[in-house]
C-alpha cells in the first residue's frame, strides 16, 4: 500500500494470486522511472550545456569506452533477471492451483459465459464464489477463443476451443468484480461481461442448494430458463426491438424471408434446425453469426424451448 | 545510361562496373531468395512435424495409401533432372549453346514427366475420395483401412506441400523455355550465362525438396 | 590505418569533387513525365513512390483511428456500429502494419538513401525493386476488395477459428493481400542485402558502413527469414478458409494455437522489421548534429544484428495466456528479457554521443530527442509486458496497445518523421518552414502522450483492447485519449502543408545543409541520375567529423559519368575485398 504507482491498478481482491504481480509491477515501474528520469536529464542538460555555439565547433574524438559498454549491459542485465525470476514465480503460483479448490466450470461462447457448479446449479454471467476459499474455474469454449479476465484478481486465461484451461483465485472480501472477455470475438465482444459475486461461506452453500437440482416445472417454464441460460436473449430481443438475431416476439408461425431468397414459416423443424445448424437457413438482414449448438442441447430441452417460443408473442 | 562502351559489354547493366560483380550480385542474390525459399518451405514442415508428432500412427497409416513406386519414379526423374541443368551450365561456360540447348530441352521434358506423373497420382486419390480437409470422402475400402479420424489432414498436408511444390517445378519449366528461348538468340555465351546459372540453382532447390518430402510422405515406417 | 588507405587511394589519383550548388541536371529533371516515373528503375523515384504510397495509407489509416477514438468518447455506442468499429479497427491495424510501418523506412527513405550511402548507382536489381513497388499495389488492391466484398473484422492477427467463420471472401481477399504484400517485402531485403555486399564504392569497408546501412542490413535479414514463413502461414490459412483443410480448425481436427505460433513466428521478428531501420536513421541524425562521431559504432552497429538474431525467438510471447507449454513460456520470457539489452545500449550510446558534442535542435534532432523519450517508455513497458505474471493481468488490454503504440508510433513513426526531415533537402532540393516543424513536432509530442498515457492506466485497471463499449469507470481516460488524438491529427496536417508548400516555394537546398560527412551529403541536392557524377572513394569513417569536409568529398580522378572511367574502379573494389 501507498506505493507510487497505486493509482494505475485496480483493487487487489485476491492477494494470493495478486500479491506477487502487484509487487513486481510496482517494482518495475518504480526502477523504469529512476531510468526514465535519468535519461530525460541527461538529454535535457546535454541539450543546454552543448548547444551549438558555431558552426565551426570542434567536438572531442571519443570513439567508444569499453567500461561504460559493460556497465550499461551488465547492470540492466541484472535488474531484468530479477524482474524474470519475480514474474516466473510469481506466474509459477498463478499455475499451481491449492489442492483443496473448489471447481467450477465455465464455458464462453458468443457472446456469454455460462458457469455450472457441482450440484447442478446454473448461471449465466454470474459467478457465485464463497469467500476465502480456493476457486478454479475450468473453462471450455464452444466456437472461438474468448480469454476469461478478472482485473481485481489478476488472473486471465484464453479459452480454447477443444481443449480445457483454468484459472484459479481466492477472494477475501465480500462484493462484487467485473469479468471481461479479452479475446477478441466479433460483434458483441465488448459486451461479453460477466460478474464475480462472492458470498460468505454459509450464504454461499444456500445460494447453491436454492438453485441446485437443474431446470424444473412445466415444458414452457422449463423452456424459459433454458432460454435465459444459454444466453439466448443477448441477440434474440423477446420484446420485438432489433438486435443481433431476429427477436422471438411473435416467432411462431411468422413468414420469414431467407439469405438465399426464399421463405419459410417458422414451424418446430425450422426452429430445431436453426438451434443445431444456424447457418443453413439465415434469416434475410442477418448475419450467420451464431454458435451451433448440435451436441448441447437434448431433444428434451429443444422441445422444450420450442414451446416456450410459441408462447412470445 | 547511353554512352556504353567496348569495355561496358551490353550484356552489363549500367549500375554494375563489371560482369563480375553483376555475376557476383545476381548470385548472391539468388542464394538469398532461395534462403527464403527453405524458410517458405520449412513452414510447412513444421506443420508436419506437430501433426507427425501428434499423430505418429496416423502418419505411418496414411503414407500406406501413397504410391511409393511412382513417387520414386519421380525422384530418380528429379535427380536426373538436376544433373542435366548442371551440365547445361556446363555447356554455357564452354560456349556449347547447342549442348546448352539440348541439356535444358531434355530438364524440360524431366519436368513434365514428373508433373504428369504427380497428376496421376492425385486422380487416382481423388477418385478414392482422399481429398483434403472436409472434402474428405473416402471410398469404404480406403475409409476401413484409414480409419483414423483425424487421416484428412494427413491428407490436406500432402496436398499442399507436394502442390505447392508441384508449382515451383511449373515455375521451373516456364524459366527454362524461357532460357531455350534466349538460348536460341544467342544471348548467352561462356562471357555471360548469369540467367542460366541461377535458374539452375532453383532447380536444384526444387529438387532438393522433394527428396525431402519423399521420404518424409511416402517412406515412412 | 586510414593513413595507409589514403596513401593507396593517392596512388589511384583520387582527387575532390565538391558538388555543384546549382545542379542543371538531376535525377528529377532525368525522366519527366507519370510514364518515365511509373517505368522507373531508378531506386530515388521508387523510393519517394513508396513515400506517397505510404503516406496515403498513414492517411488512410490515422483517420481510421481517428474515428475510432471519436467513437470511444462515449462509453456505448457515440456514432457507429459494433460491427463498423470492429472492421475500422481491423482495417486501421493491417494498414498501419502491412502498409505503412514495414514498407516505410526500409522502401522509402532506404531505398532513396541506401545506394546513395553506398557510394552505388542504384540497388543491385533495380527492376526488382520496381517489382516490389508494384506488388505493393497489387497487395493493397486485394485489400480493397476485401473491403468491397463485405470487409474483415479478424483483428490484424486474424486468429483462427474466428477468421475461418467470419464473413469468409473478406478474410480471404486480405490475407491474399498481405500474402502479396510479403513478396514486396521480401524483394527490397533481398536487393538491400546484394547491394551493401556487392555494391559498395571503393574504400567503404564493413568498419565504415554507415550505421543506417547496418541497421537495414539487419532488417533485410529479418524480412528475408521471417518474411516467407508469414507467407505459407497466410497461404495455409487462405486453404483453410477455401477448402476446410483442417490444420488450424478445431473443429476440423486442427490447433488454433499453432496458428498463432505461425503468426508470431514472423510478426514478432516483423516489430524488429518495423524499428531497426529507425535505429539506423536515429544514429545518422544524431551523429550529424552533435557534429560528433557516434559512441560507440560497434555497440550500435552489432546491437542491430543482436537483435535481428535475438528477435527470432522470441515470438512466444504473445502467448503466455494462450495455452502453450509451460516450459515454452518460460524459455520465452527469459529470451524476451535478453533482446532488451541490446536495445537499452543503443540509447545510452546514443546520449553518450551527445556529451560534449556540439549539438543542433534542427527538427530532426528535436525529433530524436523525442524518439529517445518515447522509446524509452516504450521499452520499458516491454519490460513490464515480458514479466510472466504481469504480463498475465496486462495481456490484451489498452496497456499492450499503448505499449506499442509507443514503441512503433513514438519509435517508428518519429524515426520516420526524423529521417524524413534530415533527408528532405536532398530528396527534394528544397528547405521547409523550420518554425512550422518545430511547432508540429512539439505538438505531436504532447498529442502522442495525451492519447496513449492514459491508455496505460486504463490498461492497467483491466480495460480490454478492441472494445466498442465499455465500462463508466473509463470514461475519462477514453475522453483525454480522443482529444490528444484530434492534436495529433492537427499536427500531422501542418507536417503535409508545410512539406508540401516547400516543393513550390520551399527555399533552395544547399548540397550539405547541415554539413554532414555522410556520403549521401556529398553530392548535389537533389541528387543526380547516377547519384554522383564520379565514383565516390571512401578513406574516412562516417562520422569523422574532426577530419575536414574535403576528406569526404574524393573521387577517382578520372571518373566522370561515362562508365569507362568506372571500369578502373573495379579493380580497387576487388583488390580491396581480397585484402
Amino acid at each position: 500500500m501507498g506505493r507510487l504507482f497505486d493509482f494505475m491498478l485496480p483493487d487487489n481482491k485476491s492477494p494470493l494470486t495478486a500479491d506477487s504481480t502487484d509487487g513486481l509491477f510496482h517494482f518495475i515501474n518504480e526502477v523504469s522511472l529512476i531510468f526514465l528520469v535519468g535519461i530525460t536529464i541527461a538529454l535535457i542538460y546535454f541539450a543546454i550545456k552543448y548547444k551549438r555555439k558555431s558552426e565551426d565547433d570542434k567536438t572531442p574524438v571519443i570513439t567508444h569506452n569499453n567500461t561504460l559498454e559493460i556497465t550499461w549491459s551488465v547492470i540492466p542485465l541484472l535488474i531484468v533477471m530479477v524482474v524474470f525470476g519475480w514474474g516466473y514465480s510469481g506466474w509459477l503460483n498463478l499455475k499451481a492451483v491449492p489442492n483443496d479448490a473448489y471447481e467450477i466450470q465455465a464455458t464462453g461462447y458468443k457472446w456469454n459465459w455460462n458457469f455450472n457448479y457441482e450440484n447442478g446449479a446454473q448461471t449465466l454471467n454470474e459467478l457465485h464464489v464463497p469467500k476465502g476459499r480456493p476457486i478454479k474455474v475450468v473453462m471450455q469454449s464452444r466456437d472461438v477463443l474468448h480469454s476469461f479476465f478478472i482485473p481485481d484478481y489478476r488472473v486471465k486465461h484464453d479459452v480454447v476451443p477443444g481443449r480445457y484451461t483454468y484459472v484459479w483465485f481466492q477472494a477475501e472480501e465480500t462484493g462484487e468484480s467485473v469479468i471481461f472477455c479479452t479475446e477478441y470475438c466479433g460483434t458483441s465482444h465488448s459486451d461479453m461481461l460477466a460478474k464475480v459475486i462472492v458470498h460468505e461461506p454459509d450464504e454461499f452453500e444456500q445460494w447453491l442448494e436454492l438453485n441446485g437440482g437443474g431446470i424444473q416445472g412445466t415444458p414452457v417454464e422449463q423452456g424459459e430458463q433454458l432460454v435465459s441460460l444459454q444466453g439466448c436473449q443477448t441477440c434474440h430481443s423477446i420484446d420485438g426491438s432489433p438486435k443481433i438475431g431476429p427477436t422471438f416476439k411473435g416467432i411462431w408461425e411468422r413468414e420469414q424471408q431467407l439469405t438465399d431468397g426464399s421463405t419459410v414459416v417458422v414451424d418446430e423443424n425450422y426452429i430445431r434446425e436453426s438451434i443445431l445448424y444456424p447457418g443453413n437457413k439465415v434469416v434475410a438482414g442477418y448475419q450467420n453469426v451464431m454458435s451451433p449448438y448440435e451436441g448441447r442441447l437434448s431433444d428434451d430441452e429443444i422441445t422444450n424451448i420450442i414451446e416456450y417460443l410459441k408462447t412470445i408473442n | 545510361m547511353a554512352n556504353h562502351s567496348a569495355s561496358h559489354p551490353a550484356h552489363v547493366q549500367h549500375h554494375f562496373v563489371d560482369s563480375d560483380q553483376q555475376f557476383d550480385s545476381a548470385k548472391l542474390g539468388m542464394w538469398v531468395f532461395l534462403v527464403n525459399e527453405i524458410l517458405f518451405f520449412g513452414g510447412l514442415f513444421c506443420a508436419y512435424i506437430i501433426f507427425r508428432a501428434w499423430y505418429p500412427e496416423l502418419f505411418t497409416q496414411a503414407a500406406l495409401e501413397l504410391n511409393k513406386l511412382w513417387g520414386g519414379v519421380n525422384t530418380v526423374v528429379l535427380i536426373g533432372s538436376s544433373l542435366t541443368v548442371a551440365m547445361a551450365i556446363r555447356s554455357a561456360q564452354r560456349n556449347e549453346i547447342k549442348g546448352l540447348r539440348i541439356n535444358l530441352m531434355i530438364t524440360i521434358l524431366l519436368a513434365c514427366v514428373f508433373l504428369v506423373i504427380k497428376y496421376f497420382e492425385y486422380q487416382h486419390k481423388l477418385h478414392l475420395g482422399i481429398a483434403p480437409g472436409s472434402y474428405w470422402n473416402p471410398t469404404p475400402e480406403i475409409a476401413a483401412i484409414l480409419d483414423h479420424p483425424k487421416a484428412n489432414i494427413f491428407f490436406s498436408i500432402y496436398y499442399v506441400m507436394t502442390g505447392i511444390h508441384g508449382l515451383h517445378v511449373l515455375v521451373g519449366i516456364g524459366l527454362m523455355i524461357w532460357l531455350y528461348i534466349r538460348a536460341g538468340k544467342g544471348h548467352f555465351s561462356a562471357e555471360y550465362y548469369t540467367p542460366v546459372e541461377i535458374t539452375g540453382l532453383y532447380w536444384h532447390l526444387v529438387d532438393l525438396i522433394w527428396i525431402f518430402l519423399f521420404p518424409l510422405l511416402y517412406l515412412i515406417e | 590505418m586510414a593513413i595507409t588507405e589514403a596513401k593507396k587511394m593517392t596512388t589511384l589519383q583520387v582527387k575532390r569533387f565538391k558538388p555543384s550548388e546549382n545542379p542543371t541536371n538531376t535525377f528529377l529533371t532525368d525522366e519527366k513525365g507519370v510514364w518515365a516515373w511509373m517505368t522507373t528503375v531508378d531506386h530515388k523515384k521508387i523510393g519517394i513512390m513508396y513515400l506517397v504510397a505510404v503516406a496515403f495509407f498513414f492517411a488512410l489509416a490515422g483517420f481510421l483511428a481517428i474515428a475510432l477514438r471519436t467513437e470511444l468518447w462515449t462509453p456505448a455506442k457515440t456514432f457507429i456500429e459494433a460491427d463498423t468499429y470492429n472492421q475500422l479497427f481491423t482495417l486501421h491495424g493491417a494498414m498501419m502494419v502491412f502498409f505503412v510501418l514495414v514498407p516505410s523506412i526500409p522502401a522509402a527513405l532506404g531505398n532513396f538513401i541506401l545506394p546513395m550511402q553506398l557510394g552505388a548507382k542504384d540497388v543491385a536489381f533495380p527492376r526488382l525493386n520496381l517489382a516490389s513497388l508494384y506488388i505493393y499495389v497489387a497487395g493493397a488492391i486485394f485489400t480493397f476488395a476485401a473491403l468491397a466484398s463485405g470487409g474483415f473484422d479478424t483483428g490484424w492477427t486474424f486468429y483462427t477459428p474466428y477468421s475461418s467463420d467470419s464473413n469468409a471472401a473478406g478474410v480471404i481477399w486480405v490475407t491474399l493481400g498481405v500474402f502479396i504484400l510479403g513478396f514486396s517485402s521480401i524483394l527490397t531485403g533481398t536487393n538491400f542485402i546484394t547491394t551493401i555486399h556487392k555494391l559498395r564504392a571503393p574504400g567503404i569497408t564493413w568498419d565504415r558502413l554507415p550505421l543506417n546501412i547496418w541497421a537495414l542490413y539487419a532488417t533485410s535479414i529479418i524480412q528475408v527469414l521471417a518474411t516467407p514463413v508469414l507467407a505459407i502461414t497466410i497461404l495455409l490459412l487462405s486453404f483453410e478458409n477455401i477448402m476446410d483443410i483442417g490444420i488450424f480448425d478445431p473443429a476440423l481436427g486442427g490447433d488454433p494455437v499453432l496458428f498463432q505460433h505461425f503468426f508470431w513466428f514472423y510478426s514478432h521478428p516483423a516489430v524488429y522489421i518495423m524499428i531497426v531501420p529507425g535505429f539506423g536513421i536515429i544514429s545518422e541524425v544524431i551523429s550529424t548534429f552533435s557534429k560528433k562521431t557516434v559512441f560507440g559504432y560497434w555497440a550500435i552497429a552489432l546491437s542491430s544484428l543482436a537483435i535481428a538474431f535475438i528477435g527470432f525467438l522470441v515470438w512466444g510471447h504473445h502467448m503466455f495466456t494462450s495455452g502453450q507449454s509451460a516450459v515454452a513460456t518460460t524459455v520465452f520470457s527469459f529470451l524476451t528479457f535478453l533482446v532488451g539489452i541490446p536495445t537499452g545500449i543503443k540509447i545510452f550510446n546514443w546520449i553518450a554521443t551527445l556529451y560534449r558534442g556540439s549539438i543542433d535542435m534542427k527538427t530532426p534532432m528535436l525529433y530524436v530527442f523525442i524518439f529517445l523519450f518515447l522509446f524509452s517508455i516504450g521499452g520499458f513497458t516491454g519490460i513490464m509486458l515480458g514479466a510472466l505474471s504481469v504480463d498475465i493481468h496486462l495481456h490484451d488490454t489498452y496497456y499492450v496497445v499503448a505499449h506499442f503504440h509507443y514503441v512503433m508510433m513514438g519509435g517508428t513513426l518519429i524515426a520516420l518523421l526524423a529521417g524524413l526531415h534530415y533527408w528532405w533537402p536532398k530528396m527534394t532540393g528544397k528547405m521547409y518552414n523550420e518554425k512550422l516543424a518545430q511547432i508540429s513536432a512539439v505538438l505531436i509530442f504532447i498529442g502522442f502522450n495525451m492519447t496513449f498515457l492514459p491508455q496505460f492506466i486504463m490498461g492497467a485497471q483491466g480495460m480490454p483492447r478492441r472494445y466498442y463499449n465499455y465500462i463508466d469507470q473509463f470514461t475519462p481516460f477514453h475522453q483525454t485519449s480522443t482529444i490528444g488524438s484530434y492534436i495529433l491529427g492537427v499536427a500531422f496536417l501542418i507536417i503535409l502543408y508545410y512539406l508540401v508548400k516547400s516543393l513550390y516555394s520551399g527555399e533552395k537546398a544547399p548540397s550539405n545543409p547541415w554539413n554532414s560527412r555522410g556520403l549521401e551529403w556529398q553530392s548535389t541536392s537533389p541528387p543526380d541520375f547516377h547519384n554522383f557524377d564520379h565514383t565516390p572513394v571512401v578513406i574516412n569513417g562516417p562520422y569523422d567529423y574532426h577530419k575536414p569536409m574535403e576528406e569526404f568529398q574524393l573521387g577517382l580522378a578520372v571518373s566522370h559519368n561515362g562508365h569507362d572511367a568506372e571500369h578502373a574502379s573495379a579493380d580497387v573494389n576487388k583488390t580491396e575485398e581480397k585484402a
